[in-house]
């Protein structure tokens, strides 16, 4: 009877998270301008979305790509960023080491809404006229601890002899980096690289706040400008759709990794 | 000889971590194709020294030269030298032919070359076959072996090994200890060696170096170490011993454990405190006492295998450890006698406490970061530094240490026959030696007193 009521909670619960997403993905194929009006099934949402024939496509697609590229730019640079930040941190000994771990941890436990308006305090005191630029620099910023959390245990877990090993081979420290450091922290600059990545593509807050008025969109920003014009423009339902299965796959794959990762080290 | 001979001189180097002294003023000459062991217990240095050799780390002062040329500055991947490291520290993305070819590729060697020379070294370590094999496939035997391959395959000029088998199990060790000896001998370079077990240092090294607390305690061949050591520490890390304390009589004559003995030794004077090292196989032990030199009684008889270790009391109530083939029953009354070739008869390091004090007032003097009260001295203003003489046997330890004027800890004892011999460590690094009854163990914490009449205070 308990594992009963057990079993029922979990299920509710899934239920309440996911209902909202299989609503969106439901509604993807119908035809109805207003969400809520099952007008017959129809894939013509989705042949929109790819033919273009939508009204306002162009800033869509523009937002689309904007956000990928921002996302792309932001992950990859704090994951250099952080790798060697984290690198840092590992060979710090005593008070320093945790004060700058600690300091690493604050950005990721702020709320967005003040580390973008802080930052676009910054950007203005600074007289840097707010764009692309800003919101990369921005996203750049709250990705970075990410990276640095996720190399971190690699760093710990490896041998402290490893580097040394590659030196007193006849490695200059460049070298030791690029051939034995890199490809053994690889696993995590990996994840943090796709951690950073999605908090890029996930992120309203910041990107809203330091966008400035030069007219750039981000899907997270299109979105919330055209829900206020009046109703959802009916490809977004489509296009949900499809960022979650992407997403989905994209986890599937993360935890497929770490699994066989730890069974690896487990032997 | 000519110093040309020599493929490493260390001169003077010391080493600090924060107000830690690592390395104190070590200087270490090794010659062309050596097998050189530095042994001594964990925190001795020893690795530090390894280290430093290697390019891991700057030495504070001194300098070091490898054919002649100072390297103490160069960086690691410029040293002719190759490290063995104690965890193997393979790289686990490569496999085992890569993990070989690292430092070959990275000299440009041509791939014909590398070819042949990882199969040589493989050869040599024998793990032909495995090339392609995941280094983390393989056991940790193998993969010491793959490390010194990988090692050997650069063709340093120089091996240093950090206790390259300490990770393995007993069997194993004993393989590869003479596997390295031979290997040694195949490939003719200097391997500077380091392990704080002493019968690994005792079968493979050509040279022993003894190291305790930063400082070399003695550098020699095995059998010099073993027969000859130079201080009590020396004596008590090497195999087992009977050490004892001891009176020069005069040349050729020494007096330990209420006897006379005749010894070989000669030139420490005439009525001096010396340490009497007496090896337990070197005692003759029989069932009569007529033309023993002394008489003593079996406390406890244990086999082990080769021989039976018998502890015995001696007529004048010294302890003394006697390995022999033959059994001696518990409680039977036997005869001793000691070779006087067999008695090692060393210096002592010290034959009492010494520290460098302040009097503070007429009745207090301050040392070791306390105020003590002493005898009054009259004569002696305050601030006046003065040095303070302590006798070992009058330092008093007790169980409690917030009740002592100073706490430690136990950090060395040596058991001399009848009392133990402790050094301890104040929690301000301090040392005190103290001679006593009573049985503490290694690590004990201990509270220390010293009663006022016990200070001596020389100006």
């Amino acid at each position: 009877m308990k594992r009963f009521f057990a079993q029922c909670y979990i299920w509710l619960l899934l239920i309440v998270l996911y209902a909202p997403i299989v609503f969106i993905a439901v509604f993807s194929f119908t035809e109805s301008k207003v969400l809520g009006n099952w007008t017959g099934f129809s894939t013509k949402l989705y042949s929109n979305l790819f033919t273009g024939d939508m009204q306002g496509t162009g800033s869509l697609m523009l937002a689309i790509e904007n956000t990928l590229v921002i996302a792309l730019i932001a992950a990859t640079v704090s994951t250099i960023l952080g790798t060697i930040a984290a690198i840092g941190i590992h060979n710090m000994r005593g008070r320093g080491k945790q004060a700058i771990t600690f300091m690493n941890n604050i950005p990721m436990l702020n709320p967005d809404i003040i580390t973008g308006v802080s930052l676009f305090l910054l950007f203005v005191f600074l007289h840097i006229s707010q764009g692309y630029v800003t919101v990369i620099l921005a996203h750049i910023t709250f990705c970075t601890p990410y990276v640095v959390l996720n190399v971190l245990p690699k760093l710990t877990q490896m041998n402290p002899n490893i580097y040394e090993a590659a030196l007193d081979l006849g490695a200059t420290p460049f070298q030791a980096l690029r051939k034995v450091l890199v490809p053994m922290l690889k696993p995590g600059m990996i994840s943090g690289f796709i951690l950073a990545f999605t908090m890029s593509l996930d992120d309203f807050a910041v990107t809203f706040f330091t966008r400035g008025t030069v007219g750039l969109d981000t899907l997270s920003t299109y979105i919330y400008t055209d829900a206020r014009k009046g109703g959802l423009t009916p490809e977004l339902r489509p296009l949900i759709t499809l960022m979650f299965v992407g997403i989905l796959i994209l986890l599937i794959v993360i935890n497929i990794r770490n699994i066989r990762n730890s069974n690896n080290a487990a032997e | 000889m000519n110093s040309n001979d020599y493929i490493i001189e260390i001169r003077n180097i010391s080493k600090s971590f924060g107000d830690k002294c690592i390395l104190d003023d070590v200087s270490i000459n090794v010659k062309k194709g050596e097998f050189v062991t530095i042994l001594g217990p964990s925190g001795c240095g020893k690795t530090t020294m390894l280290r430093l050799l290697a390019g891991f780390g700057q030495a504070d002062k001194g300098e070091i030269r490898i054919n002649g040329e100072d390297i103490t500055n160069v960086p690691p991947h410029q040293r002719p030298v190759n490290t063995v490291f104690q965890r193997y520290a393979l790289f686990p993305h490569l496999d085992v032919y890569e993990n070989i070819a690292f430092g070959l590729k990275l000299q440009k060697v041509p791939a014909d070359e590398i070819d042949k020379r990882v199969m040589k070294v493989l050869k040599m370590v024998s793990m032909t076959d495995y090339e392609d094999r995941d280094v983390e496939s393989l056991s940790g035997g193998q993969q010491q072996r793959v490390a010194i391959a990988r090692a050997i395959a650069n063709q340093p000029q120089v091996l240093l090994l950090d206790e390259p088998l300490a990770a393995l199990d007993l069997k194993m060790r004993k393989d590869m200890q003479i596997e390295l000896k031979e290997m040694h001998r195949k490939l003719g370079i200097t391997f500077i060696y380091v392990t704080h077990d002493q019968e690994e240092a005792l079968t493979l090294s050509d040279t022993i170096i003894v190291m305790n607390e930063g400082k070399i305690q003695q550098i020699g061949t095995p059998t010099d170490i073993y027969n000859e050591p130079q201080n009590s520490f020396v004596a008590d890390f090497i195999g087992e011993s009977n050490i004892l304390n001891g009176k020069m009589i005069k040349d050729r004559l020494v007096e330990f454990a209420g006897h006379e003995f005749e010894c070989v030794d000669e030139g420490f004077g005439e009525n001096v405190d010396v340490d009497v090292v007496v090896r337990p196989e070197d005692i003759y032990i029989m069932n009569k006492l007529d033309g023993a030199q002394f008489g003593a009684k079996v406390k406890s008889c244990t086999f082990k295998g080769v021989h039976y270790e018998m502890f015995v009391e001696t007529d004048k109530g010294y302890e003394l450890m006697i390995q022999d083939y033959n059994a001696f029953e518990p409680d039977s009354e036997v005869g001793l006698i000691i070779r006087p070739a067999d008695i090692q008869v060393m210096h002592k390091e010290r034959t009492c406490n010494t520290f460098e004090g302040e009097i503070v007032d007429e009745t207090h003097v301050k040392f070791l970061g306390e105020t003590f009260e002493c005898l009054p001295q009259p004569g002696l203003e305050a601030g006046t530094q003065v040095n303070v003489e302590v006798a070992f046997s009058k330092v008093d330890l007790i169980d409690h240490p917030e009740e002592g004027m100073l706490s430690g800890d136990v950090y060395f004892l040596l058991y001399k026959g009848d009392h133990y011999h402790l050094t301890i460590m104040t929690d301000d690094g301090d040392h005190i030696w103290v001679d006593t009854n009573d049985i503490w163990d290694k690590g004990d914490l201990v509270g220390i007193n010293i009663a006022p009449q016990d200070i001596k205070i020389v100006k």
